[in-house]
C-alpha cells in the first residue's frame, strides 16, 4: 500500500501567495508606467529599468552574500518598490541617483531590518527621502518633456511648488493658478508638471480599482486620506483662499493619489486592522496638509507617510478588531 | 442582507461533486470493529465477550459516566474479540470485534419506510429513547444528545437550530439526507422542539444547495397540515461562507447573539443540532433504531467513484475504498471529515465510526503545504479569522511560549477552523502552531480552576 501523508487540518490553502498579491500590485501600476513613458518619453523608461534592476539586484546580493539565505527576489516585493521609486522622482534625475535611492530603499530600509515583513517604513518611501534631503536640487528640477507620440507634458515646476514659490513672492493663490493655466479636468486627466507618478490621476486609480477589485487592499485607509486631506483644506480654504489652495488641488497634486493609493496601503508598513487603518490614513492626511501649508518643502505625503509608519505599532496595539463574543 | 454570521470567515470553492449521488447502502462487510469510544465524554463500558452471538441494534457497549453514550452492534453475529485496536489515527482504543453471520435485528426495531408522524408527547420518554438509541451529535462533536438536550437549571432554550449548511468544501451526506430523508429529517426536528418546550426550530441551510431549501419548505407545510406539532419550523437560507456550521458562528448567524468566551450555546438560549442527528432521534424515538448506520460521502477530485453510502458503524476504510475501485493511485491524503477540518487519516484499516461523514481523498498538488516565507503583515489571517483573533500575534506568542500574553489575546477561543492556515499568502502553518499555544493556555487555565 502507497504511504499516506498526515498533517493537522486544515488540508487545502487560497490560491494567494505572496508572489500573487505583489504581482497584483505591479498589474496595478501598470496603467500609470504607461501614461508616464507616453507623456514623458524614453527617457522615463530607462529611469524605470534602473530602478528596477537596481533593487532586484541588491536584494538578491543581500539575502545571497549578507544573509546566506535562498534569494527573495521571486517574491516580487523589489519590483513593486522599483517602480515605485522611479514613479516618484523627476525623469530628469542621473541614473547613478536613481540607483542610489533604490539601494538606501532597499539596502536601508528594507534589508536591515530582515527583508519584506519586517521593515519599519515604507522602502519606496525611504529611498525618495532620502534623495530629496541628499540631492534636492536634481530632485526638484522639472524639465519640458518630449512625450511619445507628441503627447507634451506641461512644463515648469509642480503646481505645489508653483503655489509655494507665488506665496513667499505675495501673490494670492487664485493668481498663481491663473498665471500657470492650472485646471482641474487637465489634473485628472493627465499632465501637470511633476514626477512620473504624479502626472495622471486616472491611470493611479484605474490600478487602486483592480486591487479592490482583487481584494488585495481594502480601501479605508486611502478613503480616510482623501476625506481627511479634503476636508482638512475645505476648512482652511473655507478661512482664507487668497493663502490656501483648495481641497480639489489638494487632492490631485503632488503624489497624493499615488501615495494614498499604493504607498500607504503597503501591507507591511500599514495598520493591521480596519480602525487602525483609518486613524492612519487621517494621520497621513492631516499632516499632509499641514506640512503642504505650513512646511518649507513643497511637498508633504512622503513626509506624512514615513511619520504615520513609525506609530503603526502603536495602533496595531491600540486598535484590534472586535473578538467574537467578548465586551 | 443575507443571513451569516458577523465576524470573519472564507470562501473556499465548495466543490460538490458529490452532490447527484444518491445515498446507496454498502453491503455489510465480514468484519466490523466497533470503538466504545465514539463520543466526546468518557468511552462506553464493554457488555460483551468474545464468543457471544449479537443481534443488529443490540448494545454492545454501555455509557461510561454521565457525558457518555451507548453503542450498538451495527450486525448480527458472533463477538470474536474485545481488546485495543488502532483507530484512523493510529491511536488505540478498546473495540469490539464481531464476525458477521446473516442480518438479523433486534426485536421492537420497526425497520419499515413507514412514516411515524405523531410526536410522543412524554419528553421523559422520548429522551430516555434517545439516550438508549445511543445518539451523538454527528456534525463531527459527537456530544451525546440526550445530554445537550437536559439544559442545565436555570437555563431557557428560546430556539433550536438545526444545522444543514455543510459549510466544509466536498461534504455532500447532509444535503442528500436533507433531499432523500427530509421527512425524517423534519420530524426528527419537532420531537427535538418539543423536548425542548416546543421553542421555535429554524432549519438552516446554505444558498448553495436550494433543491433541500425547497425540498424541506414543502415537507414543512405538508406536516403542518398533520398536525400542529410542525408549527414554528421553518427554513433560513444562509449565505455560503465556510465555517457557517460552526456552532457559535451559527447561531451568531440565526440569532444574532454571540456566545461568550467559555460559554454554552444555551446561555444565549440556542440549541444546536447538525441534520444528521436530526434523523438519528427519529430512527431513535419512531422507529426503536439505534445508530448502527450512517451515510458517509466519499469523494475527491482523483477519486473516480463518487458516492454517498450508507454504511454500517464499523466497516473498515479499506473495505469501502476497495467496494468503490480502490485507491486512486495519486492521492497522497485520505481525510475523515472535511478539508478544512477533517483529520487525516495514517490507517485504512481503521474502522469508521458514528460520527465519520466522509472520505476525502487528496493529490499533491491539492494538499501539500509550501515553503513557508516572512510574514508580509498583510492582515488576512485576522480578516479571515471568524472568532476575531489575531492568528499572526497568536503564532508568534506561541512560537516564544508567552503563555500570559496568549491567554489575554483570547487564544483559548480558537475553534481550529483553519481560516487563517488556509489564507495565509506566506504560507506560515498559523494554526498549527496555534493549536499548541492554545493548549498550554488550557492547561493554565485548568490548573487555576483545580487550585480554586
Amino acid at each position: 500500500m502507497s504511504n499516506l501523508t498526515v498533517s493537522p487540518s486544515p488540508h487545502i490553502h487560497s490560491k494567494d501567495s505572496t508572489r500573487s498579491l505583489m504581482t497584483d500590485v505591479v498589474i496595478a501600476l501598470v496603467p500609470a508606467v504607461i501614461c508616464s513613458v507616453v507623456f514623458l518619453g524614453l527617457r522615463e523608461l530607462l529611469v524605470l529599468a534602473v530602478s528596477v534592476a537596481s533593487c532586484l539586484l541588491l536584494e538578491w546580493a543581500v539575502t545571497r552574500f549578507m544573509m546566506k539565505k535562498p534569494s527573495t527576489i521571486g517574491d516580487m516585493s523589489a519590483v513593486v518598490t522599483g517602480i515605485l521609486l522611479a514613479l516618484n522622482v523627476p525623469y530628469t534625475l542621473p541614473l547613478w541617483i536613481v540607483a542610489i535611492g533604490a539601494a538606501v530603499a532597499i539596502g536601508v530600509a528594507k534589508m536591515t531590518f530582515g527583508g519584506l515583513g519586517q521593515n519599519v517604513f515604507n522602502p519606496a518611501i525611504a529611498g525618495r527621502v532620502f534623495l530629496l534631503v541628499s540631492y534636492p536640487s536634481q530632485m526638484t528640477h522639472w524639465e519640458a518633456p518630449q512625450g511619445l507620440f507628441g503627447a507634451d507634458a506641461i512644463t515648469g515646476p509642480t503646481p505645489l511648488g508653483a503655489i509655494k514659490e507665488g506665496l513667499l513672492q505675495g501673490s494670492s493663490v487664485k493668481d498663481i493658478m491663473t498665471e500657470h493655466g492650472y485646471n482641474y479636468g487637465q489634473m485628472l486627466f493627465a499632465n501637470i508638471g511633476g514626477s512620473a507618478g504624479e502626472i495622471c490621476a486616472i491611470a493611479l486609480l484605474a490600478g487602486f480599482v483592480y486591487l479592490l477589485v482583487r481584494r488585495v487592499i481594502k480601501p479605508w485607509i486611502t478613503l480616510s486620506i482623501f476625506a481627511t486631506v479634503a476636508l482638512t483644506s475645505l476648512i482652511f480654504w473655507g478661512i482664507n483662499p487668497d493663502r490656501f489652495t483648495d481641497p480639489c488641488f489638494n487632492l490631485l497634486t503632488g503624489g497624493l493619489i499615488l501615495g494614498a493609493c499604493f504607498m500607504a496601503t503597503d501591507y507591511v508598513t500599514s495598520p493591521m486592522s480596519t480602525k487602525g487603518g483609518i486613524i492612519f490614513g487621517v494621520g497621513i492626511g492631516f499632516l499632509t496638509v499641514m506640512i503642504r501649508y505650513f512646511g518649507s518643502y513643497p511637498e508633504g505625503v512622503s513626509f506624512a507617510i514615513l511619520i504615520m509608519n513609525s506609530v503603526v505599532p502603536l495602533l496595531n496595539r491600540w486598535f484590534k478588531q472586535k473578538k467574537f463574543g467578548r465586551a | 442582507m443575507k443571513n451569516t454570521f458577523s465576524i470573519g470567515g472564507i470562501h473556499p470553492h465548495d466543490n460538490k461533486i458529490s452532490r447527484d449521488c444518491a445515498i446507496t447502502p454498502l453491503a455489510t462487510p465480514p468484519t466490523v470493529y466497533i470503538s466504545v469510544a465514539q463520543h466526546i465524554g468518557a468511552p462506553a463500558q464493554p457488555l460483551v465477550k468474545p464468543g457471544d452471538k449479537v443481534k443488529v441494534g443490540q448494545p454492545v457497549a454501555e455509557p461510561g459516566g454521565f457525558v457518555s453514550a451507548f453503542i450498538h452492534s451495527s450486525v448480527s453475529g458472533t463477538v470474536k474479540s474485545v481488546g485495543p485496536r488502532a483507530d484512523l489515527a493510529g491511536k488505540m482504543s478498546t473495540t469490539i470485534e464481531i464476525t458477521v453471520e446473516g442480518d438479523e435485528w433486534m426485536e421492537g426495531i420497526d425497520t419499515t419506510d413507514t412514516l411515524v408522524t405523531d410526536i410522543p408527547e412524554d419528553n421523559k420518554a422520548t429522551l430516555e429513547k434517545i439516550r438508549l438509541g445511543g445518539v451523538v451529535g454527528l456534525g463531527g462533536a459527537t456530544f451525546p444528545t440526550h445530554v445537550k438536550l437536559s439544559p442545565p437549571p436555570g437555563s431557557k432554550c428560546e430556539m433550536l437550530i438545526i444545522n444543514g449548511c455543510e459549510c466544509e468544501p466536498y461534504l455532500t451526506s447532509d444535503f442528500r439526507t436533507l433531499l432523500e430523508k427530509g421527512e425524517q429529517v423534519v420530524i426528527g426536528a419537532a420531537i427535538i422542539k418539543q423536548v425542548l418546550g416546543g421553542v421555535p426550530c429554524t432549519i438552516a441551510i446554505e444558498e448553495n444547495k436550494p433543491e433541500a431549501i425547497d425540498h424541506i419548505n414543502e415537507v414543512i407545510a405538508k406536516l403542518r397540515k398533520i398536525s400542529p406539532k410542525y408549527d414554528g419550523i421553518s427554513v433560513m437560507t444562509m449565505k455560503m461562507r465556510y465555517p457557517q456550521g460552526g456552532e457559535k458562528q451559527l447561531i451568531d448567524a440565526v440569532m444574532h447573539r454571540q456566545v461568550a468566551s467559555g460559554g454554552l450555546p444555551i446561555s444565549v438560549g440556542a440549541v444546536v443540532q447538525n441534520v444528521a442527528t436530526a434523523l438519528a432521534v427519529y430512527d431513535a424515538v419512531q422507529k426503536n433504531k439505534p445508530i448502527i448506520d450512517n451515510s458517509v460521502t466519499v469523494t475527491g477530485g482523483c477519486f473516480p467513484k463518487q458516492a454517498n453510502l450508507l454504511v454500517r458503524v464499523g466497516t473498515p476504510l479499506s473495505y469501502i475504498i476497495d467496494s468503490l475501485g480502490g485507491m486512486p493511485s495519486d492521492a497522497v491524503k485520505v481525510i475523515s471529515g472535511g478539508p478544512m477540518m477533517g483529520k487525516a487519516i495514517s490507517n485504512l484499516d481503521a474502522a469508521t465510526l458514528k460520527g465519520t461523514s466522509s472520505l476525502l481523498f487528496l493529490t499533491a498538488e491539492e494538499t501539500m503545504r509550501k515553503p513557508e516565507s516572512n510574514c508580509i503583515r498583510c492582515g488576512k489571517c485576522a480578516d479571515a479569522c471568524p472568532m476575531g483573533l489575531e492568528p499572526f500575534l497568536l503564532n508568534k506568542l506561541s512560537r516564544i511560549n508567552d503563555v500570559e500574553a496568549l491567554e489575554d489575546n483570547a487564544a483559548q477561543d480558537c475553534i481550529e477552523c483553519g481560516c487563517c492556515l488556509y489564507s495565509c499568502p506566506a504560507n506560515i502553518p498559523l494554526l498549527d502552531i496555534i493549536r499548541m499555544g492554545k493548549a498550554e493556555v488550557m492547561k493554565a487555565i485548568k490548573s487555576r480552576q483545580i487550585k480554586k
